[in-house]
């Protein structure tokens, strides 16, 4: 087993082939530990960051800022203290990005089923247990990107569009949380997936939570992220903005108030959003959610936790801005600092190692 | 999201309309047929360049309707269909042949509403070839924008690309007024991500293509592009330009250029048509007339010259605006001193 760790360009999502290598956020020579943002990284789709795989000295920038490179490529490595230079010298000198890529990207195409009806949409790759993500109100598989390309070598992971949103059918049947979770059951048994490891964030979160009451025998673990379902408050009027946002300055301003961090609302983010906004059938999908999700302007359906008999992981941001991270805090869940109700994008290298454990705890 | 051409996109667009709504009808010069075919229908090669090849196939006779080279029946045709409840969609293959039917479109379609009272519903799409580039010559290769935004009554769309093209087309049929939908010929073969289902663009409604502080350029259809050439090569010297696409002439988003001017203080447009009367002057008449007290330097217009497009290919491509063109008039005035 080797000390010395490659930092590669990351591929997020199927199109992307290069990337941008934007700012070194450790020195040359600094000490980093497990799930540190090390480099950022951007691509003609999404701004982010790589973090450490695990802890040691960055030993190696093998690529300076402003570079445009393709996937695979090594940026950086990492090793001890104790390793000699010469040994990281013919560790990158020996360097190749893997093979398979072509592969990988393959494995990243969105694939769809039937259940009831209904054509889902969903994004699968890895092998393992199953891993099943379940995104919120008005989001979509790929912003699960991050972490799921994370776990998928840990895992069969699967980000499923929920109807209304993404590639996924726009009509809605059942919109509240309980009628969504149904679907998702569907969708489990359509697959023939068995029980699942369940994440859900916000919305999404909620949705889990239905199903983990209504159906716990597909259900082997709850991650939740800023989750709908543990108490009645919640920022209707972001709920409402986004509902109603036409331009892009609307989506920008709504969508700002999910991220601690405003300046991850990146153009191409808010041009995706209304690039979905505009799809035929999507406006009366969210209002119909909305108005099934929210009873005067609070949340409609609050969960009893202590019910649930699988293992359940609660993680908010506490600078969110969406749900009170005190409905996570209050059932004893982890609260991040500097993070807002997007943990997923903002804190993904934390999230992915929580459902790590989670998996290994089976 | 699948990569489509533009082609791809307009013909997608046409198609879910047809499906959608049984009221939308194509007619026109070898909609059906086409560019050195046998003759037979069935064939359906979709017009002189394929944009509306298998319409036919999959909607028949009675609602895809190859007619004659008689610009003026398909005009007259399709405004009197509008106006008794069928949503057509009128192919004239070039735009320069719409001098033919003018009195169809201006005097009859665009002012039916008004001259009855807004009892009259006209929802008509008027599909054209534009723009200069593929050797086609004087009589087939003009920007004739301008013209259209100038007849109240009209809505003048200018697409950019692939998915702005199927979105605005979608519109342009729901649309309930007469739509002229100006494809620019050397663009149909260009790729982008276009999703499989059926979305509206909004018309009147900018796209800010890019954001910078130093100076706003405004352009129209395959000018988009070339500005965005124009606009990495100035980042590299450091001059960084916010790029608007008004993707209609008609309505005009006024507000986001006049904000982005607000910014920058400095305008560029850019526009393959001749430049009297057109639309780079109307841009510069707006922002002089309404945002003259944000200028840091005078207005600058990259357009064709006052002169029908060439033929001979070295001519041709002098003709039509380049990045080169457009670097040259940033440069100029982004260099320029603040007026005292």
């Amino acid at each position: 087993m080797t000390d010395i760790i490659a930092i590669t360009m990351p591929r997020w999502g199927l199109t992307m082939e290069e990337g941008t290598l934007t700012e070194w956020l450790v020195p040359l020579g600094g000490e980093v530990a497990a799930g540190v943002d090390i480099v950022e990284i951007e691509s003609t789709k999404l701004a982010g960051t790589v973090e450490a795989p695990s802890a040691g000295v960055l030993r190696r920038q093998t690529i300076l800022p402003g570079r445009t490179i393709p996937v695979g490529t090594l940026l950086g490595v990492i090793a001890d203290a104790g390793v000699s230079e010469e040994e990281i010298d013919a560790f990158a000198a020996d360097f190749k990005p893997p093979e398979d890529d072509g592969e990988a990207a393959e494995s990243l195409r969105p694939q769809s089923v039937e259940v009831d009806g209904q054509l889902l949409s969903y994004l699968r790759h890895g092998e393992g247990a199953p891993l099943l993500f379940v995104h919120g109100f008005g989001g979509d598989a790929m912003g699960w990107v991050f972490v799921q390309n994370e776990l998928a070598q840990h895992a069969d992971t699967i980000a499923v569009d929920l109807p209304g949103h993404g590639a996924s059918d726009k009509s809605i049947r059942k919109a509240d949380l309980g009628g969504q979770a149904a679907i998702v059951a569907g969708f489990i048994r359509a697959l023939g997936l068995g029980k699942v490891h369940l994440v859900g964030h916000s919305m999404g979160g909620g949705v889990c939570l239905a199903l983990a009451t209504a159906e716990p025998d597909l259900v082997a673990s709850l991650t939740l992220l800023a989750p709908m379902g543990l108490g009645r408050d919640i920022n209707a009027q972001y709920l409402e903005a986004f509902v109603v946002a036409q331009k892009k300055r609307d989506v920008e301003a709504a969508l700002r108030m999910l991220f601690a961090d405003e300046s991850l609302v990146t153009r191409s983010l808010v041009d995706d959003v209304l690039k979905y906004k505009r799809l035929d059938g999507v406006d009366m999908a969210l209002a119909a959610i909305q108005e099934a999700i929210l009873q005067d302007g609070r949340q409609a359906e609050v969960f009893d936790v202590e019910r649930l008999d699988c293992p359940l992981t609660l993680i908010a941001g506490e600078a969110d801005r969406i749900i009170p991270p005190e409905q996570v805090a209050a059932q004893g869940g982890r609260l991040l600092d500097g993070v807002g109700h997007m943990p997923q994008a903002e804190a993904a290298a934390i999230v992915a190692d929580a459902i790590r454990s989670i998996l290994a705890a089976g | 999201m699948p990569k489509k051409s533009m082609r791809t996109a307009i013909n997608e667009a046409i198609r879910l309309e047809m499906r959608r709504d049984p009221n939308v009808i194509l007619l026109g010069e070898d909609v059906a047929g086409g560019k050195g075919g046998t003759g037979q229908l069935d064939e359906n090669f979709g017009g002189v360049l394929g944009v509306t090849r298998g319409l036919y196939s999959e909607f028949g006779g009675q609602r895809v309707i190859d007619t004659p080279i008689t610009e003026s029946a398909i005009m007259g045709a399709a405004a009197g269909a509008a106006i008794t409840g069928l949503r057509p969609i009128a192919e004239l293959m070039f735009v320069d042949f719409l001098g033919v039917c003018f009195d169809q479109i201006f005097n009859q379609a665009a002012k039916f509403r008004y001259m009855f009272g807004g009892k009259a519903r006209t929802p008509l799409v008027i599909r054209a070839m534009t723009g200069a580039g593929l050797r086609a010559g004087a009589q087939h290769s003009q920007s004739l924008h301008a013209i259209f935004t100038h007849i109240p009554g009209l809505k003048v769309v200018v697409p950019s690309g692939p998915y702005d093209a199927k979105g605005l087309l979608i519109q342009a049929i729901r649309d309930d007024d007469p739509v002229i939908f100006l494809e620019h010929k050397a663009m149909y073969d260009i790729e982008e991500e276009v999703p499989d289902g059926a979305y509206a663009i909004p018309f009147g409604e900018a796209n800010v293509v890019r954001e910078g502080r130093d100076v706003t350029i405004v352009a129209l259809a395959k000018q988009v592009r070339t500005a965005i050439e124009a606009a990495g090569r100035l980042a590299q010297q450091g001059i960084e330009a916010t790029i608007i696409d008004p993707r209609t002439t008609s309505p005009l988003d006024e507000d986001t250029i006049l904000e982005s001017i607000e910014e920058t203080g400095r305008l560029v447009v850019v526009d393959e048509a001749n430049p009297r009367c057109s639309f780079a002057t109307d841009v510069a008449a707006l922002v002089a007339d309404r945002g003259f007290q944000h200028l840091r330097a005078p207005i600058k217009l990259v357009t064709a010259p006052h002169a029908p497009v060439p033929f001979a290919a070295p001519l041709e491509d002098a003709y039509i605006p380049d990045a080169d063109d457009i670097c040259v008039a940033v440069q100029s005035i982004v260099n320029a001193k603040v007026p005292a």
